[in-house]
C-alpha cells in the first residue's frame, strides 16, 4: 500500500493530537485529581499510537504505548499523578514531537527513546525514582536490568504467541549472552538470528533488531521465539555457535504468557471502550458548534471538550494563491464591465453589473479571509513553554491568553512565532521576579503574564504584559552607556520610550547573571528586525516595580496592503499607507535650499523634499514648474521626508505582485500591483528614499 | 537525423526570426505598458498578463537595431526561459512552421545586425526565405547586459 498519500494526513493529525495532549497535560497538572482529563489524554495517546503503528513508525508507536500504560494506571486510580510522572510524560511528549518533526522533514521518525521508555516502565512498575539525579540513574539502571527479563509485548504479538501455544508450537523466551571479549557482537547476534529463523519465528526482540544489528546492546539480548524444537535442542544449537557465553531459555505456557501480557490486554479492552466513547462524543459535539457562536461560550466549550469543534478541511496554500490570482483578474474585468455598462446605458445590463459588483465584493472578503489563520496556532504552544520556563527558573507564573481567535494572514503567522517566543522568554526571565522577591515587594507570589491579541484598524496587536519588576530607566541607560551604544549626553536627552527601545539594540543585555533562558543579548534585536521585516513594530510601556508591556503591532496581511495611489504625469504609483505620516500642499516659495538640498518645513522641523519625478525620470511631470505642489510626508523610524507628487488619486487596497525574475532589484520600488483598470502600478518603498 | 520542431516566426524589419514553440507562452497585441524607471533602456516596462506582472523587452532595442513606432501589427511574444517570464516586442508575428533541426546551420558572424552569440543558427526554408533562430538564454543573459549597460554610461 502506498502510504505517501496518507502521510500529510498523519502529520496533521499527529500535530493536532500532540497539541491536545500538551494542553490537557497542563490542565491535568493544575487539577491532578480530575480523572476525566486523564480519559481525554488516554484517548489522544491511543489514537496517536494507532496511527503511528499503521504508518509503520514503530518508535513513535512504542513510546505512546508506554505512555498509555502509565495513563491507564492513573485512570484506574492505581497510580496518582505526581511531579515525576508529569515530567516524564512531558518529556515523552517532547520526544514524540521531535519524532513527528523528523517525519515532516522527510525522516524516518526514529529516535532513541530508551531512557524515557525506561522511566515510563519504572512508573508502571511502581518504582518512582526520588528527585535526586544520582539515585534516579542507579534506579533506572536496575530497572533496565529487570526489563531485560520481560520485554513488553503488544496485543498483536501477545496473541500470536498465545495462538501458537494453542496450536501446539513451543513459545520460548530466550536470553542470549555473548562472550565479553567478543569483538563483533552484531555478527554473533546475526548468526544467532540466522539460526533461529531457520527453525522457527522470532516474534519480538529486546533491544530491537535494528539496534542489535548496529551493536546497540550490551552483552545480552532477549527475544520471544516460536518453534517446534525442544528447549534442550535449541540450547545446544545456539551454544554451538562460537563466542556465545551462555543462553537461558524458558518455555512459556498459557498461564505465564497471560501473566506477562496482562498489562497489554487491559489496555486493549479499555481502548475498545474508549473508541466507543469517542464516536458517541463526536456525534454530540458536532451539532453543538453552530448553536454557540459567541467567542465567550465557544471558549468554554474548548475548555471542557478540548480541540475546537469547528468543521474544517485542509487546503493546500498554493491553491489559495491561485484562487487569489484568479480573483484579482476577475476584479479587473469587473471594473471594465462597469465602464462598458455605463457607456451602453442599458438599464437591465447596468442592474446586472451592479449586482455582480456586490457579489464580487462579498467574494473578495471571503477570499481574503481564507488566508487568515487564528493566532491561536502560535499561542497554543506558549502555556507549555511558560510551564517549563517557570519550572526551570523556579518561579510561579500564570499565563492568561485572551483574543486567541484573532486572525492574521498565514504568512505573518508563520513568521511571528519566533519573535513571540523571545519576548515571552524575556518576560518570564527578566520581567517576573523570583518568589522571594515578589513577596518582599508585597506582590502575590504567582506572577501573571498576559498574552493578548486584538484587532485595531488595519493592524493586529499582540501584547505581552507581565506584573514583574518593570524596566528601570537608569539601569538601561547605565548598561547602554557602558556598552557604548549611546553617550551619556545622548542618554540624558532621551524619552523613556526611547530608552526602552535601547533594549532592542544589538549587543544589549541588562541581566546581571546570564541564564539559560535569555540574557545573551542576542534575541531582542533579532525580534525587532523580524517584526520590522513583517511591516510591524514593537513598543514598550513599563512602570518600574509594576510591570512591563511589550506591544507588537502587525499588518493584517502581507499580500494585500492599504496604499495611497498618486499620479505623476501619466504615471501612477502606490505608496504603502504604513509609511505615510501626512499629505499636504506646499507653495514654491516655502521650499528652501540648504547645502544644495531642497528642504521644506513640516510642523516646525525642516525635512528634505525629494523629487520623485527626477529620481524616476518621469517624462511628463516636473514639480518645479508648478506654483503649488502636493507632498506626501513619509517616515522611516523617526526620520521623515516629503515626496513631491502631482496629484492624489486616493486610498486603495492593493494586491502585492513581484516584478518577475528578469528585472534586477530597483531602488525605491518594492513591487507592483494591478489597478482596477488592469494597468500595472509600481509600489514605492519609501524606506529607500530616506537615508 | 534531426527532429521536427514547430517554430513561431516573427519579424524585425525585413528579417524573419524563429523561436521554438514550446518556449512561447502566448502572443499578445500591444497593451499599455507601465514604465519601470532605473532599469535597462530596452526594458519598456511591465504589463499585466492575466494577473501576472511581466517585464517587456523591446527586441529591437535589445539588439541595438533602429527603433520604430508601434503599429497595428506589433506583437508581444511572451516566452518562458530559465524560470523567467519575459515579453518581446516584435514588429509582427503571424506564422508557425515545421522545421527539421538538420536544416539549422551555424550562423555567420553577424546576421541582420545581430551578433552570432544571440543566435542558435540560420535555417533556409523554401524559395530564398531565411529564418534566424534565436538563442533565448543568451538574449536574456543578464550578466552580459550589465556589462553592456555600463559601457554605454
Amino acid at each position: 500500500m502506498d502510504m505517501n498519500q496518507y502521510l500529510s494526513m498523519f502529520i496533521d493529525e499527529s500535530n493536532d493530537h500532540l497539541q491536545s495532549l500538551n494542553e490537557k497535560m497542563l490542565e491535568l497538572e493544575s487539577n491532578p485529581d480530575d480523572l476525566s482529563i486523564v480519559q481525554v489524554i488516554f484517548r489522544s495517546a491511543h489514537t496517536l499510537k494507532g496511527m503511528a503503528a499503521t504508518m509503520g513508525y514503530e518508535d513513535l508507536a512504542s513510546l505512546t504505548h508506554q505512555m498509555e500504560n502509565v495513563l491507564d494506571l492513573v485512570r484506574n486510580e492505581k497510580l496518582t499523578m505526581q511531579d515525576f510522572i508529569f515530567d516524564t510524560l512531558f518529556k515523552s511528549l517532547d520526544a514524540l514531537e521531535s519524532m513527528v518533526e523528523d517525519i515532516i522533514n522527510g525522516g524516518t521518525g526514529k529516535a532513541d527513546v530508551s531512557s524515557i521508555v525506561t522511566s515510563l516502565q519504572a512508573i508502571v512498575l511502581g518504582e518512582i525514582p526520588s528527585p535526586q539525579g544520582v539515585t534516579t540513574s542507579t534506579k533506572v539502571d536496575q530497572v533496565n536490568d529487570e526489563m531485560n527479563h520481560s520485554i513488553q509485548l503488544d496485543e498483536f504479538q501477545f496473541s500470536i504467541l498465545d495462538q501458537s501455544i494453542v496450536e501446539g508450537h513451543r513459545a520460548l523466551y530466550l536470553e542470549v549472552f555473548i562472550r565479553e571479549d567478543c569483538h563483533l557482537k552484531a555478527v554473533r547476534a546475526y548468526m544467532v538470528f540466522d539460526l533461529l529463523e531457520r527453525s522457527g519465528e522470532v516474534i519480538k526482540t529486546h533491544p530491537s533488531v535494528e539496534d542489535i544489528e548496529q551493536e546497540k546492546f550490551d552483552r545480552s539480548f532477549s527475544l520471544y521465539y516460536i518453534t517446534q524444537k525442544s528447549v534442550d535442542e535449541m540450547k545446544r544449537m545456539i551454544l554451538n555457535l562460537s563466542e556465545i557465553d551462555k543462553v537461558s531459555i524458558v518455555e512459556l505456557d498459557h498461564e505465564s504468557l497471560k501473566l506477562m501480557g496482562e498489562l497489554s490486554s487491559s489496555v486493549k479492552e479499555v481502548a475498545a471502550t474508549a473508541e466507543l466513547e469517542k464516536t458517541t462524543e463526536s456525534k454530540v459535539v458536532v451539532p453543538q458548534a453552530p448553536t454557540q457562536p459567541t467567542s465567550q461560550t465557544s471558549k468554554d466549550v474548548v475548555k471542557t471538550t478540548g480541540g475546537t469543534p469547528t468543521r474544517t478541511i485542509r487546503v493546500d496554500i498554493e491553491r489559495l494563491d491561485v484562487l487569489m490570482n484568479l480573483f484579482s483578474e476577475f476584479l479587473i474585468d469587473r471594473v471594465r464591465l462597469e465602464q462598458l455598462a455605463s457607456e451602453a446605458r442599458n438599464h437591465e445590463l447596468t442592474e446586472t453589473v451592479e449586482h455582480m459588483s456586490r457579489v464580487s465584493s462579498d467574494l473578495q472578503n471571503i477570499v481574503l479571509k481564507l488566508r487568515m489563520v487564528p493566532v491561536d496556532t502560535v499561542f497554543n504552544r506558549f502555556p507549555r513553554m511558560i510551564r517549563d520556563l517557570a519550572k526551570s527558573l523556579d518561579k510561579k507564573i500564570d499565563l492568561v491568553i485572551t483574543g486567541s481567535e484573532t486572525e492574521l494572514d498565514r504568512t505573518v503567522i508563520d513568521e511571528i512565532g519566533d519573535p513571540l517566543v523571545h519576548l515571552i522568554r524575556n518576560a518570564v526571565d527578566h520581567g517576573i521576579e523570583s518568589v522571594t522577591d515578589r513577596l518582599a515587594a508585597g506582590k502575590p507570589e504567582t506572577g501573571t503574564v498576559n498574552l493578548r491579541a486584538f484587532h485595531s484598524g488595519n493592524h493586529v496587536f499582540i501584547e505581552i504584559e507581565e506584573d514583574g519588576r518593570g524596566i528601570y530607566r537608569q539601569n538601561v541607560l547605565k548598561s547602554a552607556i557602558k556598552k557604548g551604544i549611546v553617550t551619556e549626553a545622548q542618554g540624558a536627552a532621551m524619552t523613556d520610550e526611547e530608552v526602552y527601545q535601547l533594549l532592542f539594540a544589538a549587543g544589549f543585555s541588562t541581566a546581571e547573571v546570564i541564564s539559560d533562558v535569555s540574557g545573551r543579548g542576542v534575541g531582542l534585536d533579532v525580534v525587532r528586525a523580524k517584526i520590522t521585516a513583517l511591516g510591524g513594530h514593537v513598543t514598550i510601556i513599563s512602570t518600574p516595580g509594576k510591570g512591563t508591556n511589550f506591544s507588537v503591532q502587525l499588518p493584517l496581511t502581507l499580500s494585500i496592503i492599504s496604499a495611497m495611489l498618486v499620479q505623476l504625469g501619466s504615471e501612477k504609483y502606490a505608496i504603502p499607507l504604513t509609511s505615510i505620516v501626512e499629505t499636504g500642499i506646499i507653495k514654491q516659495n516655502q521650499i528652501r535650499t540648504v547645502h544644495g538640498y531642497k528642504m521644506v518645513e513640516f510642523r516646525g522641523v525642516q525635512i528634505p523634499l525629494i523629487s520623485l519625478s527626477r529620481i524616476f525620470s518621469v517624462p511628463d511631470f516636473d514639480e518645479s514648474q508648478e506654483e503649488e505642489s502636493e507632498i506626501i510626508v513619509i517616515r522611516k523610524g523617526d526620520k521623515m521626508a516629503a515626496l513631491a507628487i502631482e496629484d492624489f488619486i486616493g486610498q486603495s487596497e492593493i494586491v502585492l505582485k513581484s516584478l518577475g525574475k528578469y528585472l534586477p532589484q530597483i531602488k525605491g520600488v518594492s513591487g507592483a500591483t494591478i489597478l482596477g483598470d488592469g494597468q500595472v502600478a509600481l509600489i514605492l518603498d519609501p524606506n529607500e528614499f530616506i537615508k | 537525423m534531426g527532429e521536427d520542431i514547430k517554430v513561431i516566426v516573427f519579424k524585425l524589419g525585413d528579417e524573419e526570426y524563429g523561436i521554438e514553440v514550446d518556449k512561447v507562452q502566448t502572443i499578445e497585441r500591444m497593451v499599455p505598458i507601465t514604465r519601470v524607471p532605473k532599469t535597462f533602456t530596452f526594458v519598456k516596462g511591465v504589463i499585466n498578463l492575466r494577473g501576472v506582472v511581466i517585464p517587456i523587452i523591446d527586441l529591437r532595442g535589445r539588439f541595438s537595431l533602429p527603433l520604430v513606432d508601434y503599429t497595428e501589427s506589433t506583437r508581444i511574444i511572451i516566452v518562458a526561459v530559465n524560470e523567467m517570464e519575459v515579453g518581446f516586442i516584435v514588429d509582427s508575428a503571424n506564422d508557425v512552421i515545421d522545421l527539421n533541426t538538420d536544416k539549422i546551420e551555424n550562423p555567420p558572424e553577424v546576421v541582420g545586425g545581430i551578433k552570432a552569440k544571440y543566435l542558435q543558427g540560420v535555417a533556409k526554408i523554401d524559395e530564398e526565405r531565411l529564418l534566424i533562430m534565436l538563442n533565448l538564454s543568451e538574449v536574456l543573459n543578464k550578466n552580459e547586459i550589465i556589462q553592456l549597460e555600463s559601457i554605454e554610461e
